[in-house]
């Protein structure tokens, strides 16, 4: 293996025919997950002030909290790219760094969702109060899953350079992995704004 | 990196871990092939009980079950992985690659949608079929109206909906970044062209049936209230989300049809394909209004006259990319040498049949029309017409058509032949009586009717019709087995074809190709047999072939899901958690070993064959 990082190219994500179909791969991986997504806010959007006697958005969000969640995962979009301009170096004790900062904010941010459920549940908002609650849980619980898979597919990902360096193989995996990262990010923004921001003024 | 051994394996484990796409292909369409079958069988089951007005064979439950498994079946289990199948066995070989850009991903599709779809079948025997309808609307499908069925309708379909969406990235890229030198895409024979436009139409459809899904199970299963009107549920929500999958899908089904047919008419009438760059936009076309016409399924339910006017004409709109692509069918015959083999018979019958398909289509598109066919059998006519008369002759025309490059052998063309009438006449006396029993007032998802209301004439020539189209399927069958005891060895090029798939030997050996060919121009072998060549010519030199390694991971991973599938529904947590623990670590696996391949050499003599 070419462990030698002299001889790694400088876009070492691309430089093999599997990495290009990987990264292509990725890229149509994530349009299907804007579908996805979209079908899911779509269904928030038309059940979102369906409360059913329920508890209601103004009444349960709390945007002091999500606002610190909405930083913690921001900026974990910021050292993600920190990492990949460290594997364009061929530095892995950059990319070790700046990917471990974003493995812990994610974890921070996981932190804080799980608070929030349990905080709503005991606020009577659960799955089966309202479409409202079913629709929320939903929407901001598959982000969730998403931000789960993301943090633990990139400390795997830590864990195999480690072993086995930057090589060809291992680079294209970092770049996806900040790629679904950024995209994790992006989904949030969505649900900062048409969640928390409508439910709470809107 | 270095020359690993070739792995030998044989028998059922090398069927269980083949990555190679061309058995993946034959693995589609045995799995494929055997729902096509149940699936047939719970139709005929269904016209045997519409024989005669009030029969009491398959009465109330037990059809509402035959009807919602046919549909299920025939959609998802039967009608797409053949087209998987032929895609996996065909595509590669058209473009020139050696491979797929993903073979591992490629196996985990099929088992995916395998075990998906033996989940769902085994409803049967565990407690009870869906029995919703395909559409499976709320609030029939809700946990008041319906049994375990739906669980298993859900979760099946779950698990076989990401095999099929994982199968069409792999083939955007592989189409996309692994074309021989030349290959434009203007240069992009029409079967692959179609499967492209498919395999885009997978990428955007699917996720939107993962959602519906996904709301169908947290409601039966978690107590959501997304259908809950009590709760603030809105049952309408289930009906965009399931035809924003549901429209493109059927042209998901008829694209790849319509491919089949350009390369088959093309072959069997020795033209290349009239118009073929307006056969490339008009299959564009109709893959983007695919995408806007869902609502159309929805004139009744009270959207208001704007939004069905829009939709109507978005419908309306889609007969003109389709009407070119019948006229260029037409013109690609005119002139031509025609030959009348089981495969063109096929693609000829085709045509008539796929445009009164067609033209009932426009009818529907009409809202103040639709009002009066809705739920009738006059729908099941026309979307029949279109499913079967499109895409099913297609199929038998493909599989005609390539069988020698699949299995070696070419199939009997008598057989084929005999065939095709009983199927082609069979067809047209089952669902042409249907429009008028449709118009009579008869409607859709009964499982009986009256005496002395006009209405058994018609029903008693359809389920004659299905009977005669059960012969010909056990012909083709038949057929199949008499090709693989006795059947006549294949040359490379049976047909004085046109495209790269049949520059190789029949079947393909494992590499596909010795060397990758040089494209000179659009249906490439035709070109260089105009130059007075008998092959191609290579674009590289011959040299070692790098090969993915057989894996047991996809059955593996596939199994898992399954498993927690049984969980999910009996709510049996540490069963979910074996299943799902199962799938995460089989890719765990895969994420730490990376998988080195193995190398083979070319055959020598074959090259020089």
């Amino acid at each position: 293996m070419a462990q030698n990082f002299t001889s790694l190219p400088a876009h070492p994500e691309t430089a093999t025919l599997e990495g290009k179909n990987k990264v292509l791969a990725f890229w149509l991986f994530l349009g299907g997950e804007v579908v996805l997504f979209g079908s899911l806010f779509a269904t928030f959007i038309a059940l979102r002030t369906s409360y059913a006697g329920g508890p209601t958005g103004q009444e349960l969000f709390d945007l002091g909290l999500v606002a610190i969640a909405t930083l913690l995962l921001l900026t974990s979009s910021l050292t993600s790219v920190f990492g990949v301009q460290a594997m364009h170096r061929h530095d892995v004790a950059g990319m070790q760094r700046w990917f471990g900062i974003t493995v812990l904010l994610g974890v921070a941010f996981l932190g804080l969702e799980i608070y929030e459920f349990m905080h709503y549940y005991h606020m009577g908002h659960t799955m089966s109060s309202s479409a409202f609650g079913s629709a929320f849980y939903t929407l901001v619980g598959f982000h969730g899953a998403h931000v789960l898979g993301g943090v633990t597919w990139i400390a795997l990902l830590q864990m195999q350079l480690a072993k086995k360096g930057l090589t060809v193989v291992t680079a294209p995996k970092f770049y996806l992995a900040s790629l679904y990262w950024h995209f994790v990010d992006l989904v949030w923004v969505f649900i900062f704004t048409v969640v928390y921001l409508m439910g709470k003024v809107g | 990196m270095a020359t690993h051994a070739h792995p030998k394996r044989t028998g059922l484990w090398d069927w269980l871990t083949t990555v190679d796409h061309k058995k993946i292909g034959i693995l589609y369409l045995i799995a494929g092939g055997f729902f096509f079958l149940i699936g047939g069988l719970e139709a005929l089951l269904m016209r045997i009980q519409l024989m005669y007005p009030n029969q009491e064979i398959f009465v109330g439950g037990s059809f509402n079950q035959l009807l919602t498994m046919h549909g299920t079946t025939m959609i998802f289990l039967a009608a797409m992985p053949i087209i998987f199948a032929l895609m996996n066995a065909i595509v590669p070989l058209q473009i020139g690659a050696r491979d797929v850009a993903f073979p591992f991903l490629n196996s985990l599709g099929f088992w995916l949608f395998f075990l998906g779809g033996l989940l769902l079948n085994l409803s049967w025997f565990l407690g009870g079929a869906p029995d919703a309808g395909w559409t499976a609307y709320l609030p029939l499908s809700g946990k008041n109206y319906s049994g375990m069925g739906v669980d298993f309708y859900v979760l099946g379909l779950q698990i076989a909906g990401i095999g099929t969406w994982i199968g069409g990235i792999n083939f955007l890229v592989t189409i996309i970044n692994m074309r021989a030198p030349g290959l434009t895409f203007m240069r992009l024979p029409m079967f692959t062209w179609s499967v492209f436009v498919t395999s885009a139409l997978i990428l955007f459809a699917f996720p939107a049936i993962t959602v519906s899904l996904v709301l169908l199970m947290f409601d039966r299963l978690f107590g959501g209230a997304f259908f809950e009107p009590a709760l603030g549920g809105n049952i309408v929500i289930w009906q965009h989300l399931f035809w924003v999958f549901g429209h493109p899908e059927v042209y998901i089904l008829i694209l790849p049809a319509f491919g089949v047919i350009s390369e088959v008419i093309a072959t069997f009438s020795k033209k290349r394909i009239f118009g073929y760059s307006a056969m490339v936009f008009a299959t564009v076309l109709i893959g983007f209004l695919g995408f806007m016409v869902w609502v159309h399924h929805m004139f009744t339910v009270g959207l208001g006259p704007v939004a069905n006017s829009l939709f109507s004409i978005a419908t309306m709109l889609i007969a003109v990319p389709t009407g070119i692509k019948i006229f260029n069918w037409l013109f690609t015959m005119w002139g031509g040498q025609i030959r009348f083999t089981a495969a063109n018979l096929w693609a000829v019958g085709f045509l008539p049949t796929f445009v009164i398909g067609g033209m009932t289509g426009v009818m529907l598109s009409v809202p103040p029309a639709d009002y009066q066919f809705h739920d009738s059998y006059f729908v099941v006519a026309h979307f029949h017409y279109t499913i079967v008369g499109g895409m099913v002759f297609a199929l038998f025309a493909g599989l005609h058509y390539w069988w020698p490059k699949m299995f070696g052998k070419i199939l009997n063309e008598t057989l084929g032949k005999i065939g095709f009438w009983f199927f082609f006449i069979g067809f047209h006396l089952t669902f042409f009586p249907q429009h008028f029993l449709g118009l009579m007032g008869m409607p859709r998802r009964v499982f009986t009717f009256l005496p002395n209301q006009g209405l058994e004439l018609g029903n008693f020539i359809s389920t004659i019709g299905a009977f005669s189209m059960t012969i010909g399927t056990l012909v083709f069958l038949y057929n199949v087995i008499v090709t693989a005891t006795r059947g006549e060895k294949a040359s490379n090029d049976p047909w004085d074809a046109r495209t790269l798939e049949w520059t190789i030997s029949s079947p393909a050996p494992e590499y596909n190709f010795a060397q990758t060919p040089l494209v000179r121009g659009l249906d490439a072998f035709w070109v260089e047999k105009m130059a007075g060549k008998k092959k191609m010519t290579p674009a590289e030199p011959l040299g070692e072939i790098h090969m993915p390694s057989p894996s047991i991971l996809p059955f593996i991973m596939s199994l898992g899901l399954f498993i927690a599938g049984f969980g999910f529904m009996h709510h049996a947590y540490l069963i979910v958690i074996i299943g799902l623990g199962t799938t995460v670590v089989c890719m765990f696996l895969r994420s730490i070993y990376d998988d080195p391949g193995y190398h083979v050499h070319p055959d020598e003599e074959e090259v020089k064959a």
